[in-house]
């Protein structure tokens, strides 16, 4: 099959005051694609002739292709992945799409993922949300037996259901106001179902939403353009169960007390 | 080059309790003044960086991908095995070190392996602490399944992906670190080389693959978790970033290169649809919990598999090993499915293809239940080859996918540079010759989390904290000789690109040094090896510049250290004249099953380099079998 | 009061008080609506009702002021949390796309806005008399000084008005169609089986709403009410 592909072609990292520096659309034809061929492998093919060309191949990210590592992703005719539901955008085949099809190519755009370069993207945003609270404190070390902890098989589910995020950026980039409510909703659905988790649910909750308004995302209006983009089919259920969190956890907030909390002998 | 593995005296089950007494400790207030650099953020490098970092010490994680929690563990698919015993089946510590020592054909260090199988218990632990969500019974406790070459169930899974919720629970203790400013961490920041300071490890040289910026970073002490090798074959499980780029050139450096020839072609994967294809994907193992594999009894039967009956039929790994069925080993059942492929007998266009077929497995339990354990694999095969594995058996073929082979360490898994630790997948010490599946995630957190803690400790004792620092000129002149191997790529211009060069290899080594080796093929490949490399440095086209991101120069780098290691691989797979596990020389058979030479190859193969040009030279480590008595490997 | 206006900051409690003050508002339009479809059961019972509320006196300014604060709480976090959502993506997709977002999701901005201006022009037209004097002037002229129903027929039988105030009602749909469902997800309520049920039970209220509200001007213009003589 044949194909026309429009991609982003920026050759400078993003600045706060000039996001889209030399960026622009860019026409490519392709020819002798096959339907079993993934879209990066399709991007590959573009790019082999690109060199050839004596042109700069197209820069994306991309890693394990085989859906889990998060690290590819781009734009497809407006919508993160492209189009097929649950999908990455490495699991993505071009019989997908019709032959002799106009596809767009972009990065994720959101303030909070500068591009690197083309199409890729820097997401070290998410990174940064992660560091400060979407883990439980616990050091290496010699916890009590795995087996001393039931989980009722329900909340276990629901713990997992959050915890397959690959952080992959798909909901931000989807999102109308590039929020990025289920990514950080995700984290605290994960831990929130799990005794282990609860122990320190409610700073987890204030850290995190305070470190997500840090980074410069937008506000969730309820829209679920993530639910629909996230190749982990992440539920928005995450995003009610982390207002609820975070609305309880600043309810109980007490003032900072100047006693201090060290406890130490 | 001296080999002292420092094993422990003793009995086998006091060996890490004595090595951890006799290992020094550092007093927790001068932790601080020693800095640890962690070069790899998967399992083995997020799980060192964070537990050296809660002790105390200053540590710097290194990485390529844009997160540390990208790397590639993630994709690890089936499970993690530990010695729980939570089925009450009879497992033990003692059985897990058996079946992995029997599962690497007697090509394992026992004393490590024993550790490994100690410690699997403390990572399920360690994991469940860390709200790794584990599958659970109704009951709210942990469940289990059974893996590969073994008769017990140990296997503890997190649906299709127990990798991802392990390195996740990794990177979630790095992350914390990071957040409190004990580790800092450079991602896309690739390792290019090993600073020596008076023949000790004491810093790395980098490149932001950001920026381009090539510069050093001293540390008292280097760790290297950074995967393996299995894309010197172009096309492998692996994701398309891992390299040998850091283990080879701390190889050029001194540390010696153990075992590259095992290399472990994993049977279940979604066969090769064209030439396009750039990577090739795995199905979990404890898919042949459930799926029969078969082919038809005749060759060149093209019938679609509904209308083959069953007596027409050849559930051949359940006919030739009644025992273990379709759970024999990884490379066992691969090397099945080649013979019955080389019998003319594999199915799908191509004829290099066998069944794996469910529908036994639905017609008994139902397809909601097969869609509970591998909903996400299901789907995962139907996205890429549009067919419907719940109504049409699955079509897997082997393929590369893990490497046991890699950089020789001791006990304490300190390579042959002090100061110099290589964890998982990098280092060679627990599979042998063949890994077990649900090892390699064991293996990993075994050694980040509860092994490097302490023997890089004992390492750092008797060191003095900060002593080398970059304005050593030993940085300098490495920082330079970095910068002009960068320069060179991007000065040659030729016509062929990276992914050209990188396929011929790849061919090379799949045909000559894949399932089946011999003496002809891996004598034709040392030929064409140097020639193609020859080829490379006068032709490979790398375009753009080094002041930016710039993939092709990435790649280039790690091409190039492919077509010197591809070499190595093939002289050490020729000069292992027997077939041990993953290694299958035919000149060593006996009708289709590998035959060792314990007389002459009890040994692990570590390699010497000695220049540009030069042969490197071979050396012995000697392996003592004391409590798992050699045999022959049968699963029969 | 740091802590309140950090919530107010937050990302999350910004959703929160809009959910909140849209609750109290939705409220409000539910009890507006109410009262005002006693103009079907004539004069009396709808000037009756103007009496009673005018009656509350202080109390009736203590709703009114009360009112107002939620009502420009809306807005002004509104505008805040939409001034930062268009700041969070400065360079916009060449090729837009909408997965499964609404049409009244999109717009709730824009729809917002518009019910500003209505509320503005409403009370401008019904509460202060500046836009049709002779209108409020034939409230004043009424027994005790409450003929609302004067008012009112007198309003929408110019059709302008009455088109105008229907048209209104459609935006307002919009509004809480989206609005009703949103406030329950950013409260917390988010139930596989319950919020496919708020969904409906938005659509249904958000048109019980408009409907009743369009339905007295076009009653007074079809004359199903008739105007006062």
């Amino acid at each position: 099959m044949k194909v026309t592909l429009h991609i982003w072609r920026q050759s400078r990292q993003s600045t706060k005051g000039d996001f889209a520096q030399d960026g622009r659309m860019v026409r490519y034809e392709l020819d002798h694609v096959s339907a079993d061929m993934s879209f990066l492998e399709m991007l590959d093919v573009l790019n082999e002739q690109l060199i050839h060309k004596g042109e700069e191949p197209v820069a994306f990210d991309h890693d394990c292709r085989e859906g889990i590592c998060g690290s590819c992703g781009v734009v497809i005719d407006g919508v993160p992945h492209g189009p097929e539901r649950g999908t990455t955008t490495c699991q993505l085949h071009m019989r997908s799409f019709k032959d002799g099809a106009e596809i767009w190519v972009e990065p994720w755009r959101a303030a909070a993922f500068p591009v690197v370069r083309d199409l890729v993207v820097d997401r070290s945003s998410f990174d940064r949300v992660v560091q400060k609270g979407a883990f439980i404190s616990v050091g290496t070390g010699a916890p009590q037996d795995a087996n001393a902890i039931p989980v009722p098989k329900h909340d276990a589910d629901r713990a997992f259901d959050a915890a397959t995020c690959i952080g992959c950026g798909a909901c931000v980039a989807a999102c109308k106001n590039a929020s990025a409510m289920l990514f950080v909703g995700a984290k605290v659905s994960h831990f929130m179902h799990l005794p282990q988790g609860r122990v320190e649910r409610e700073q987890r909750a204030r850290d995190l939403v305070a470190a997500m308004d840090r980074e410069g995302f937008g506000n969730c209006t309820n829209q679920y353009e993530c639910e629909a983009a996230c190749p982990k089919e992440i539920p928005v259920r995450v995003i009610a169960e982390m207002n609820r969190e975070f609305v309880r956890a600043k309810a109980v907030e007490e003032p900072a007390s100047d006693k201090g909390t060290g406890g130490h002998g | 080059m001296k080999l002292d593995a420092k094993i422990p005296s003793g009995p086998i089950q006091d060996k890490w309790d004595t090595r951890r007494f006799d290992l020094k400790l550092v007093n927790p207030a001068n932790k601080r003044k020693y800095k640890v650099l962690v070069v790899g953020s998967g399992l083995a490098g997020a799980s060192a960086a964070a537990s050296l970092a809660e002790l105390g010490y200053q540590v710097e994680c290194f990485c390529f991908q844009d997160s540390p929690r990208r790397a590639h563990s993630i994709a690890a698919q089936g499970g993690i095995n530990a010695a729980k015993n939570y089925r009450n089946d009879g497992d033990s510590v003692w059985r897990l070190f058996y079946d992995t020592v029997k599962g690497g054909d007697f090509r394992a260090r026992e004393a490590n392996v024993y550790r490994l199988a100690q410690l699997s218990v403390n990572i399920i632990d360690q994991a469940v602490a860390q709200g790794v969500p584990f599958a659970r019974e109704y009951g709210g406790l942990l469940d289990n399944r059974s893996f590969g070459g073994a008769q017990v169930s140990r296997t503890f899974y997190a649906r299709g992906q127990t990798g991802q919720q392990l390195l996740l629970g990794a990177y979630a203790s790095l992350s914390r670190q990071i957040g409190l400013g004990a580790v800092k961490m450079f991602p896309r920041t690739e390792m290019l080389d090993v600073v020596l300071v008076d023949g000790h490890a004491k810093g790395i040289v980098v490149r932001d693959l950001v920026t381009g910026e090539v510069r050093s970073h001293a540390g008292d002490a280097v760790v290297l978790a950074t995967g393996g090798y299995g894309n010197v074959f172009y096309l492998s499980t692996n994701a398309k970033g891992c390299n040998v780029t850091a283990t080879w050139r701390a190889h050029k450096r001194g540390a010696g290169f153990a075992n590259p020839c095992y290399t472990q072609i994993h049977p279940t994967c979604i066969p090769v649809s064209g030439d396009h294809q750039s990577k090739l994907t795995l199905m979990s193992e404890s898919l042949r919990n459930d799926g029969r594999v078969w082919v038809p009894k005749a060759a060149g039967d093209k019938r679609q598999p509904s209308e083959i009956p069953d007596d027409e039929r050849d559930y051949y790994l359940e006919r030739k090993y009644p025992s273990f069925g379709n759970l024999a080993p990884r490379d066992i059942a691969s090397r099945a499915a080649m013979q019955v492929c080389d019998e003319g007998r594999g199915i799908g266009e191509t004829g290099l293809g066998v069944f794996l077929d469910f529908r036994d497995s639905i017609k008994r339990l139902g397809k909601d239940a097969i869609a509970a354990r591998y909903g996400n694999l299901f789907h995962m095969y139907a996205k890429i080859t549009a067919e419907d594995p719940y109504s049409r058996p699955m079509r897997i073929f082997p393929a590369v996918h893990y490497t046991m082979g890699g950089l020789w360490v001791d006990y304490d898994l300190q390579s042959t540079i002090p100061g110099l630790f290589v964890l998982g997948e990098a280092n060679f010490s627990d599979h042998g010759a063949n890994r077990l599946g649900a090892s390699a995630l064991m293996q990993g957190l075994a050694d980040g989390y509860f092994v490097i803690p302490y023997t890089v400790g004992g390492y750092l004792a008797g060191q003095k904290a900060g002593s080398v620092g970059s304005d050593r000129p030993e940085f300098a002149s490495t920082v330079a000789g970095v910068q002009e191997m960068t320069r060179k790529l991007l000065s040659i211009q030729g016509k062929r690109t990276v992914d050209d060069f990188h396929k011929a290899l790849g061919k090379i080594m799949w045909g000559k040094c894949g399932m089946a080796r011999n003496e002809a093929g891996l004598q034709q490949a040392l030929q064409e090896i140097p020639v193609l490399r020859e080829e490379f440095w006068r032709d490979v086209r790398v375009l753009g510049s080094n002041e930016s991101l710039n993939q092709s120069l990435e790649k280039a780098g790690r091409v190039a250290d492919f077509l010197e290691f591809g070499e190595l691989m093939c002289r050490d797979a020729l000069e292992r004249r027997e077939s041990c596990g993953g290694h299958f020389r035919e000149e060593w058979q006996d009708e289709g099953e590998a035959r060792r030479d314990d007389e002459n190859f009890c040994h692990a193969a570590v390699w010497e380099y000695q220049g540009e040009g030069k042969a490197p030279v071979r050396h012995e480590e000697p392996l003592a079998f004391e409590n798992v008595h050699l045999a022959v490997r049968s699963y029969k | 009061m740091n802590w309140l206006i950090d919530f107010w900051r937050s990302s999350i409690g910004g959703k929160v008080i809009m959910a909140i003050t849209g609750l109290l508002l939705f409220g409000f339009v539910v009890a507006h609506l109410l009262g005002n479809l006693q103009l079907l059961s004539g004069p009396d019972k709808i000037n009756a009702y103007a009496k009673m509320l005018h009656d509350l006196g202080p109390l009736l300014w203590v709703m009114r002021i009360g009112l107002l604060v939620v009502f420009v709480l809306h807005v002004a976090t509104g505008i805040r949390l939409a001034r930062a959502n268009k700041a969070a993506r400065p360079v916009a997709y060449a090729k837009e796309a909408t997965i499964q977002a609404s049409f009244a999701s999109r717009s709730m901005v824009l729809s917002g806005l518009s019910l500003l201006v209505f509320v503005v022009y409403h009370l401008l037209h019904f509460t202060l008399g500046v836009t049709n004097p002779g209108h409020s002037a034939l409230k004043a002229a009424g027994a005790g000084g409450h003929d609302v129903y004067a008012m009112v027929t007198a309003s929408f039988s110019v059709p302008a008005i009455a088109i105008a105030y229907m048209a209104f009602q459609a935006v307002l749909f919009l509004h809480l169609s989206h609005g009703v469902q949103s406030l329950a997800q950013t409260l917390g309520l988010n139930h596989r089986r319950y919020s496919p049920m708020v969904r409906t039970l938005a659509y249904l209220l958000a048109a019980a709403i408009a409907g009743g509200n369009a339905f007295l001007p076009f009653a007074v213009l079809s004359g199903i009410v008739k105007v006062a003589s």
